[in-house]
């Protein structure tokens, strides 16, 4: 299945630099097309989306057993609960998301390109918060139900979650292409790229506690948004430099 | 400018903040003076490793010149 | 005018041989200053109104976690030149830095906690500057725990150095949203009233401690550097001369 991606890699590669000369269509047909092999091989791994979800479900089941059932207690600490625990189950797949690229030798043909590396790392980690980040903003209403979260919470909650994971993955990149050429960089993973989370988890847990306060919560959807927007266009950068740092490893 | 306190059992107790104030101040003395000390002993750590391995070349050197006697002019390392 | 001098200075061996003469005077100017700051602090500035003499841990805790911060960008100030000029002694800096502006952390969040009991009455408080000092720690932790995984030296360098740029964009956001968060949750019982005017003869004692501290960390940073120089030319013709007359006696 990894063979098959590099040809595809190689194959778009040469096309596009046959069929069209100009740089910047190039950058961006470049883009699509490893968008669309990553997405193709993520959904056929489809142990890549459901464990994330499950790890997701699994331990925030497990909260109420720890704290004690009290709904109004539980109603106190589901918006900062599912914000860990997304956090915490982005992390944990954020490992993977060079991995398999590094092993098979397709990250350094990619590194080889004449493109800058950019836009190979944004597709990556686009698709990476789509079979994560976007299905864990999905499941959370029905987690906040679970955990007796306020009716005016679900919507802030989704739309938070859907914005703040996309900063998570893009931040996490960073972290990932750093250790990729680690052995088990599991533990250390976690250690470099948690306080980086800092300000995404305090402002997605702001928005929806301004909303079940009664408070307009479009301020804090706008911080998350600006991080989303400065994530965007600076995590990719750093994540490329890294790729290059790992592969002299 | 004189001393705030009395005598040095009140500057011991510090109205019953004593032990607050002793405590930071010697665990920051000792943090301070481990930051100095550490690179000391790491130097002194490869000096010795140093030494070792130079007289473990020596006398390599020494019992090759014995098998074979040729007096080649080496430059002091 | 020539770069000459830039070159020179990314040797370690001059780096080596020319602190050789200023490291005496630094030691002595710092612990001279500290020794006058801890006298005076603990003996001679007068007691506070409010916090009687618990309050001369601020002597201790406020220098440690000014030198903290600054001592991140130090730290990450390194990296960038390391991986801009791809200088040798830079990389070098940013790595003893490391351990020293985590054990200033340290001491900062030690001192305060300590200093958090009798004014508080937890030792413990999730204000918005512990908290973020906290993070600060994590930081450091993060950078040394990632130049020390790799295999290959120069890999730990450059990987480490990017880290450390990537928490510099960081740590003013971080700063900001747990300040906010901060606010947010305060509770009303505790109020952490601000001294905004410190009296004359409680401030000169606390210039002279910060002064010893910055002196302090410039001595123990060029210590670290220079072992670690040792350590890294170990196989070099010139830390085997220095290293001869020791060894024959």
């Amino acid at each position: 299945m990894r063979a098959e991606s590099v040809k595809q890699y190689s194959g778009a590669g040469e096309s596009n630099l046959g069929a069209e000369g100009a740089a910047a269509p190039l950058r961006v047909a470049g883009f699509y097309t490893l968008f669309r092999t990553e997405l193709t091989l993520a959904v056929r791994r489809r142990s890549d989306i459901v464990n994330p979800l499950l790890f997701f479900v699994t331990v925030l089941a497990m909260m109420p057993l720890g704290i004690g059932p009290e709904p109004e207690m539980l109603a106190r600490m589901a918006a900062g609960l599912i914000w860990v625990m997304a956090l915490l189950a982005t992390l944990l797949s954020q490992e993977s998301l060079f991995r398999g690229d590094y092993e098979d030798g397709s990250l350094e043909q990619l590194a080889l390109q004449p493109q800058p590396l950019y836009f190979p790392v944004l597709a990556k980690v686009l698709v990476h918060w789509l079979v994560t980040g976007l299905p864990l903003a999905l499941l959370s209403p029905l987690l906040g139900m679970m955990l007796n979260l306020g009716e005016a919470g679900y919507w802030p909650l989704f739309v938070s979650l859907a914005l703040g994971t996309a900063s998570l993955s893009l931040i996490g990149a960073v972290g990932a292409a750093l250790t990729v050429a680690l052995r088990r960089p599991g533990l250390l993973l976690a250690l470099i790229i948690m306080p980086l989370y800092v300000p995404v988890l305090i402002f997605g847990t702001g928005t929806v506690q301004a909303a079940l306060d009664g408070y307009s919560y479009g301020p804090q959807m706008a911080i998350l948004g600006a991080i989303l927007a400065a994530a965007a266009a600076l995590a990719p950068l750093a994540a490329a430099g890294a790729i290059r740092i790992s592969l002299e490893n | 400018m004189q001393f705030q306190f009395d005598s040095f059992a009140s500057f011991i107790a510090m109205n019953g903040h004593g032990p607050y104030v002793w405590v930071s101040y010697v665990v920051a003395l000792l943090v301070l003076v481990a930051l100095v000390v550490q690179p000391l002993l790491r130097q002194r750590q490869l000096r010795r490793d140093f030494g070792r391995q130079m007289r473990q070349e020596e006398a390599r050197r020494r019992t090759a010149e014995e098998r074979q006697p040729q007096p080649e002019p080496t430059t002091a390392s | 005018m020539s770069w000459q001098w830039f070159h020179r200075l990314g040797s370690p061996r001059w780096f080596y041989q020319k602190t050789s003469a200023w490291l005496p005077w630094l030691g002595a100017a710092s612990v001279l200053l500290l020794s006058v700051g801890i006298v005076w602090g603990l003996g001679f500035a007068p007691q506070d109104a409010k916090q009687g003499n618990s309050y001369r841990i601020i002597y201790i805790h406020v220098p440690a976690a000014f030198l903290a911060l600054a001592g991140y960008y130090i730290m990450a100030f390194c990296g960038a030149i390391g991986l801009i000029w791809k200088m040798k002694l830079s990389f070098v800096v940013m790595r003893a830095a490391a351990p020293i502006g985590a054990a200033l952390t340290f001491i900062s969040l030690f001192t305060g906690a300590i200093w958090g009991k009798p004014t508080w009455g937890t030792y413990w408080v999730w204000d918005a500057r512990i908290t973020s000092m906290l993070i600060l720690f994590f930081l450091y932790l993060g950078v040394m725990a990632l130049s020390g995984a790799f295999s290959r030296e120069q890999s730990g360098d450059k990987a480490s150095a990017l880290l450390a740029l990537v928490g510099t964009v960081n740590i003013p956001i971080i700063y900001k949203s747990v300040d906010w968060w901060f606010t947010l949750h305060q509770p009303a019982t505790l109020k952490l009233t601000e001294a905004s005017t410190i009296d004359p003869s409680m401030f000169y004692p606390l210039i002279t401690m910060i002064a010893g501290f910055y002196l302090f960390y410039a001595w123990v940073l060029t210590l670290h550097t220079r072992s670690l120089i040792l350590q890294r030319e170990w196989r070099t013709q010139w830390v085997r001369e220095l290293f001869a007359p020791a060894a024959r006696a």
